[in-house]
């Protein structure tokens, strides 16, 4: 139980938390959308890298091969990347039409135009 | 023959008519299918409640594969029951849906509404249905992005901002979710819930538990709007179309709700999450805040749609609080508000939408006068607040008896008080429709007196007329939900 060992582990947790900073911290909604793709993807890590073991192959039942290596994470992950693909798709769709919209994907800017509208429609003179 | 097969069938029947309206793509054809599709929903989970009911837990394996190892889809009174629900606001939305997505989304967008829809229902129950934890995270985003795309098809520009937050936060929420399912692979090796379930005990109560047990719980909690997590409902439900706030807020929550439930009691079980630790008290605690304090926000909203929002993620913690007693009753509690609120709830999202056709918007100030423009809707409306503040003769009234009982019998004397005087701002809320709606001349550019369309009217009355109804005679609803709670609480034998 070393530090060496848990390797993996620190670098997962390290890679969530900046992912999380990102969709916190920035105000630009392309960043944000990038912040979430590292979060999900350092989750994909969290998934392959205990599925793997050194000197590991695939199941196959045959002559030579006798360590294994798990590819059911791997399968999962691969079902985790599309949905993480299609997420990123649509994010990026929405911040088109935003744009579109607003003329900006800066989010103090999108906001401070709905304040404007709110107060237009509570006080039209 | 095909009775065995219903399970999948729930499922499959609207997944298969999302792309079959994407080819249709005209939107008269785009609705008749997707009417269709929920009525078949509906007529699949009812008979499966009823079998769910009388036979224990029915366990269809998909693809023939035996589980552990195969994806299994497993049935007993408590996700039939919430199934049912969400196929009956399914039932209930669709029809509505003809005029109102005609009035508030782009004629072009028409098929691609209904198919979301259909992607949106089908998500839903596949999390209800399904027996295997990762297969839950694929139906939990096959749901949520279909979600994302509906409210974006709001026609104000807001509703593309909301879409995102909630696409952000959503998306915290099932990674958070994924984490959590991780480690418990790692620490049992399945992925099945039934299968962990019983692997779970033999590991003792290591950390890696506990971290999972918290990563779902914050995660799934992401997805119900508890609060404090609850900051993209509002505008969510706010500028999404009338017919789309309406299902989200009867269904989209609750099911979340029925995850968080089966986790904590079928899959860690109770002695895990509420006797080693506080979970309990957390929760009693957050869900007391999201009784009062949403409820208070929801009293100082000029917009009645948002008022609305609030008062479900106030309502969602009369739901949590029955969690958080872990007793059979308190679940019973938990799991009949959900019927009662989705039911209410979904009601007068869709008497707003006909309101709001007519008028052109929902700030409050334009409702001046509803009484005498629009009675019948105006007063729909009403009894529909009625139910949220639980009068007797309402729904409301059943489940939040349930719940004062369930809290007496715990001995919390306190939480029936709690209960009453987070009521009472509940009335303050609905008086303040009311007080505009009756005592308030209509402007001076009102439009023409007259009810919304019949085909907005009809479904939505029958909603209200079913929180009537389930007021009156609570002997299906609440056996249901006894069945489910004993269901959950005693976990898959």
């Amino acid at each position: 139980m070393s530090i060496a060992g848990h390797y993996s582990y620190f670098v997962t947790i390290l890679l969530l938390m900046v992912g999380l900073f990102i969709v916190i911290a920035r105000s630009n909604l392309i960043k944000k959308l990038v912040g979430l793709g590292l979060f999900q993807t350092a989750v994909y890590l969290l998934y392959i890298a205990p599925g793997k073991l050194i000197g590991g192959v695939a199941p196959i039942i045959g002559e030579g091969f006798e360590v294994y290596s798990n590819p059911l994470p791997h399968v999962l992950i691969l079902t985790a990347i599309v949905v993480g693909v299609a997420t990123l798709a649509l994010g990026l769709a929405l911040v088109v039409r935003i744009k579109e919209a607003y003329g900006s994907i800066e989010e103090e800017e999108i906001l401070a135009l709905d304040a404007d509208d709110e107060l237009k429609a509570r006080d039209p003179s | 023959m095909l009775n065995s097969h219903l399970p999948i069938l729930l499922v499959v029947v609207p997944l298969l008519a999302a792309p079959l309206i994407v080819l249709l793509r005209r939107s008269l054809p785009s609705w008749i299918v997707a009417t269709a599709a929920s009525v078949a929903t509906l007529a699949i989970a009812l008979p499966l409640l009823q079998q769910a009911v009388s036979e224990g837990v029915i366990s269809y394996a998909i693809g023939n594969w035996p589980p552990p190892l195969g994806i299994e889809y497993r049935v007993d009174a408590a996700n039939a029951f919430v199934a049912v629900i969400v196929s009956l606001i399914g039932v209930f939305v669709m029809p509505y849906c003809r005029r109102g997505v005609a009035a508030e989304v782009r004629s072009e967008e028409h098929y691609l509404f209904y198919a979301m829809m259909m992607l949106c229902l089908s998500g839903l129950l596949g999390i209800l249905l399904t027996g295997d934890a990762f297969n839950l995270f694929v139906f939990l985003e096959i749901s949520s992005l279909a979600t994302y795309v509906l409210i974006a098809m709001g026609r104000d520009r807001r509703a593309l901002v909301a879409s995102y937050q909630y696409l952000l936060m959503g998306t915290i929420g099932a990674t958070l979710y994924v984490i959590g399912i991780g480690l418990l692979y790692l620490q049992t090796g399945t992925l099945n819930l039934a299968d962990m379930a019983a692997r779970l005990p033999a590991m003792g109560d290591p950390r890696a538990t506990l971290a999972a047990l918290a990563f779902i719980t914050v995660g799934i909690s992401l997805k119900i709007a508890l609060f404090p997590l609850h900051l993209w409902l509002p505008n969510a439900y706010a500028y999404s179309p009338s017919a789309v706030s309406a299902f989200l807020a009867a269904t989209a929550t609750k099911v979340s709700i029925y995850v968080l439930m089966r986790y904590f009691f079928t899959i860690f079980g109770e002695t895990v999450v509420f006797d080693a630790r506080y979970t309990g008290v957390i929760l009693l605690a957050l869900s007391l805040a999201a009784m009062f304090v949403p409820a208070v926000v929801a009293i100082f909203q000029t917009d009645l749609k948002r008022l609305l929002a609030y008062s479900s993620v106030s309502q969602i913690g009369y739901i949590t609080l029955g969690i958080s007693l872990h007793s059979v009753g308190g679940l019973t509690a938990a799991l009949a508000h959900l019927f009662n609120h989705a039911l209410t709830k979904g009601g007068m999202f869709l008497v707003l939408g006909g309101i709001v056709l007519r008028l052109g918007g929902s700030a409050l100030d334009r409702m001046a006068g509803l009484g005498r423009t629009m009675p019948i809707a105006a007063f729909a409306f009403v009894i529909g607040g009625l139910s949220l503040i639980g009068i007797p003769g309402t729904a409301g009234f059943v489940s939040k008896w349930y719940l004062v009982t369930a809290a007496m019998a715990e001995g919390q004397w306190w939480l029936a008080g709690a209960v009453m005087l987070s009521s009472l701002l509940a009335v303050i809320y609905v008086w303040r429709f009311v007080e505009i709606a009756y005592f308030r001349e209509p402007p001076d550019d009102h439009p023409p007196s007259g009810e919304a369309p019949l085909s907005l009217l009809v479904p939505a009355l029958l909603m209200i007329a079913a929180c009537v109804w389930f007021g009156l005679d609570a002997s299906w609803s609440g056996s249901m939900a006894r069945a489910a709670a004993e269901a959950l609480a005693g976990g898959w034998k």
